[in-house]
């Protein structure tokens, strides 16, 4: 009994020390953007050399790191800025989807968003009375003419030369005229006190990471830059069963779903991307594949829903039965 | 400061309203401090518990704060371009009325501000505008517009009240001494000379002229929050002149009720005559059909078009179901009503003016909220959404407390205000009976006292 408390001791004294390190590596790799791989499993044994706090070199086995998610890697000034030379997109393919919800729940989970507060939604559209139904997964569109960044009086809301549209919560008033001016209804208030972890909530704030949420503020999906700064896809990427999300970088023209990675231009040219609601002339970054030759059936999405979402595509899906 | 006989009559008057705060003043006080202290209960919850004790929730942002909002201000315009236009153009018969007018300005132009602070999630970081202003938006925009015309109506109503300081000052008033002081402190030592005088009145011209372009501007500002949004039913290059009319329309009502109130009252027939009701009365006649000139042509060209969104308001908007029965009442009671019973001879007296001005203003605010709630009801994606709250806006009780409170805190201030000055300015008031009325009132003297 007694041993064991002492080895308890001595492995938690033994993980504070590296989980400094840690936080020390994670920092430094952060600020090279993602060339560094801190987040590839090693196998176990390796050793890693890395910069103590103290200004040594000490080499430590790889077991003993552990990634720190959710950190503040760069300035405020720098998430204003961007990661340079990208220009983040997505393209997002109708014919894939069968609304399996693993990219909301992986959304949720990675932001730490209460249930009914879906940052990415999927909906049920119908373009005309007698088109058929399909599955229209919606994050933010990171518009390059972003209506709600126009409205903003505080610069609370900005768009960054990587595209990305985010949001300092520090400094969101919570008028909520980002919202009103929002003509895809992205964004997300936070009405009562978001409820979090006390780690979460612990957090040192950066618009990259958009934690911790604070109450009478203005939040949204922001294509988890502190992601890409370490060369990673945002989870609703990697969580889609079906591969709908493609991520990736307009500069470099590819973009990924985590199984095939192709070309931008190709892939827009050859599927007839088209981007939701051209008309409004907010220049979405989000491309829509069109539902043609679709994989699944609409009610595939739908029968085994739990009853309270099913409710809300309900007068759709019966429309379509009759 | 010298008055002439008239003016004299009139400042004697009116003495007893700013010599004593009655008990009839006391319990209005109290009444509407009540008022404010359960709007305060209120605005503690809602600070402490955040914004979800309030009916906004995702899709309609905005409840009834914003339309308070809208309201209020509106009133605020109008009471500055009415008050203008009457000192510019001279009008004689509008001397008594000017100072209503300008009292509606500034005390409207307090509680409305208030209302879109309430709409503000985090109140501790309301300095952000200051420090972290972008000029791109209407929002900035607003804020500078709003303070700039604040500061513009306060000066025009102190410029005009410098003179009356100047009589209650002198007249040995058997008032308290901080108040004495205060009246000393305000008529900045004029006396009536010359120069004084010839600066008094250069400045008064010069504001006259500065706030009634100010009024519109501002006007057109705060209705470009909504005009600048893709939004159905907002999204109009007619909201800024809508917006500047309504204001002027509603206003012009709040200062009808005003004037009844008062004179019933203070008892100043001699002041608020018939005259004035029946004058503001055609004002108002032809504001009711220019806004509803503008009413039908938004809702025609929108029914016409026929485009999805805006069909999907119209829709809201008629449907009985929904917002049809409100809209009816916005359109009848807050245009036809007011032109009818202006237009037929037999109903265009004081009372029934005053009560078709009455309900028209709340019919004004009715139609306000009609503008806010249904356009952001009608998100462009469809909601799918199955939490009530957040597919339909009701407003919950904090919401009312504070909207009550603000509507007590706009009639808190009249109160101390009309104690505080005459409510018919004394100073540069002219005879404005005609000859007829005034032989009139003669001949109804002659017939009491024989009897």
């Amino acid at each position: 009994m007694k041993q064991e408390e002492i080895n308890d001791n001595n492995s938690r004294r033994d993980f504070l020390k590296t989980a400094a390190i840690a936080t020390v590596a994670t920092a430094a790799c952060g600020s090279l953007a993602c060339s560094c791989s801190s987040k590839q499993k090693t196998v176990p044994g390796d050793k890693v050399k890395l910069l103590s706090p103290d200004g040594e070199i000490v080499e430590i086995d790889s077991n003993y790191l552990n990634h720190q998610e959710h950190m503040a890697i760069v300035s405020k000034l720098e998430a204003r800025q961007g990661i340079a030379g990208k220009k983040f997109v997505m393209v997002v393919d109708l014919a894939r989807c069968k609304n399996a919800r693993k990219c909301i729940s992986a959304c949720q989970k990675w932001h730490y968003r209460p249930e009914e507060t879906e940052w990415l939604t999927v909906k049920l559209l119908k373009d005309s009375d007698k088109g058929a139904p399909y599955w229209f997964p919606k994050q933010c569109f990171h518009c390059d003419n972003p209506p709600c960044v126009k409205v903003c009086p505080v610069d609370a809301t900005f768009k960054r030369q990587d595209g990305l549209v985010l949001i300092d919560n520090e400094r969101c008033i919570g008028c909520k005229f980002c919202m009103a001016a929002c003509p895809y209804s992205t964004r997300v208030f936070n009405w009562n006190e978001p409820e979090q972890p006390l780690d979460i909530r612990n957090l040192v704030y950066s618009p990259e990471t958009g934690l911790p949420a604070k109450v009478g503020t203005v939040e949204k999906c922001d294509f988890c830059p502190d992601r890409a700064r370490e060369g990673l896809l945002p989870p609703c990427v990697e969580a889609c069963p079906n591969g709908v999300f493609y991520f990736g970088d307009e500069n470099e023209d590819t973009v990924t779903n985590g199984d095939e990675t192709v070309s931008f231009s190709q892939l827009i040219k050859d599927r007839a991307a088209y981007r939701y609601m051209e008309e409004l002339g907010t220049k979405p970054r989000v491309y829509y594949l069109p539902p043609k030759d679709r994989q699944f059936p609409v009610e595939r999405g739908y029968e085994n829903l739990p009853e309270n979402i099913k409710e809300r595509f309900k007068d759709i899906m019966e429309e379509k039965k009759s | 400061m010298e008055l002439n006989t008239y003016q004299q009559q009139a400042f004697e008057y009116q003495k007893p309203n700013i010599e004593k705060f009655g008990k009839r003043a006391w319990f209005w006080t109290i009444f509407y401090l009540l008022w404010i202290l359960v709007g305060g209960y209120a605005l503690y919850l809602q600070i402490t518990k955040g914004h979800g004790v309030t009916g906004m929730r995702d899709n309609v942002v905005w409840g009834l704060f914003i339309v308070n909002f809208i309201f209020f201000i509106g009133i605020s315009y109008a009471g500055a371009i009415i008050a203008g236009l009457l000192h510019l153009f001279k009008v004689s018969w509008g001397k008594p009325i000017i100072r209503l007018a300008q009292m509606m300005t500034i005390i409207s132009v307090v509680v409305g501000p208030v209302f879109i602070l309430l709409c503000v999630g985090r109140f501790d970081r309301l300095h952000h505008l200051f420090i972290y202003p972008r000029l791109q938006s209407p929002m900035t925009w607003d804020v500078l517009a709003i303070l700039t015309y604040f500061v513009g109506s306060v000066l025009f109503l102190y410029i005009a009240l410098i003179k009356d300081f100047a009589v209650y000052r002198d007249a040995g008033l058997n008032i308290p001494k901080w108040k004495q002081k205060l009246y000393k402190i305000l008529a900045i030592g004029y006396r009536g000379a010359a120069s004084q005088k010839r600066h008094l009145i250069i400045s008064q011209n010069l504001l006259a002229i500065i706030i009634i372009p100010l009024s519109i501007m501002v006007s057109s500002i705060l209705s470009w929050i909504f005009g600048m949004t893709l939004r159905p039913g907002w999204h109009s290059t007619i909201f800024g002149p809508y917006f500047v009319l309504g204001a002027l329309y509603s206003g012009c009502g709040v200062l009808i009720v005003a004037m009844w109130v008062y004179r019933k009252m203070y008892k100043l027939e001699n002041y608020f005559t018939d005259r004035h009701f029946t004058y503001l009365g055609y004002i108002m006649m032809v504001l009711a059909a220019g806004y509803g000139y503008f009413t039908f042509s938004e809702y025609f060209t929108s029914w016409f078009g026929s485009e999805k969104w805006d069909s999907e308001v119209i829709n809201k908007l008629f449907n009985p179901a929904e917002y049809g029965w409100w809209t009816l009442f916005a359109n009848v009671a807050g245009i036809l009503l007011p032109i009818l019973i202006v237009a037929i001879p037999r109903t265009r007296t004081p009372g029934l003016i005053s009560i078709a001005a009455f309900i028209m203003v709340i019919a004004l605010w009715v139609k306000r909220y009609l503008i806010i709630v249904p356009t952001l009801e009608t998100p462009l994606l469809p909601m799918q959404d199955t939490r009530a709250e957040y597919v339909k806006y009701t407003a919950t009780w904090p919401e009312w407390a504070l909207t009550f409170a603000g509507i007590a805190t706009f009639l808190l201030f009249f109160t101390l205000m009309s104690k505080f000055v005459t409510v018919v300015p004394v100073s540069g008031l002219e005879e404005t009976r005609t000859h007829h009325e005034q032989a009139q009132d003669l001949l109804k003297k002659e017939e009491v006292q024989p009897a």
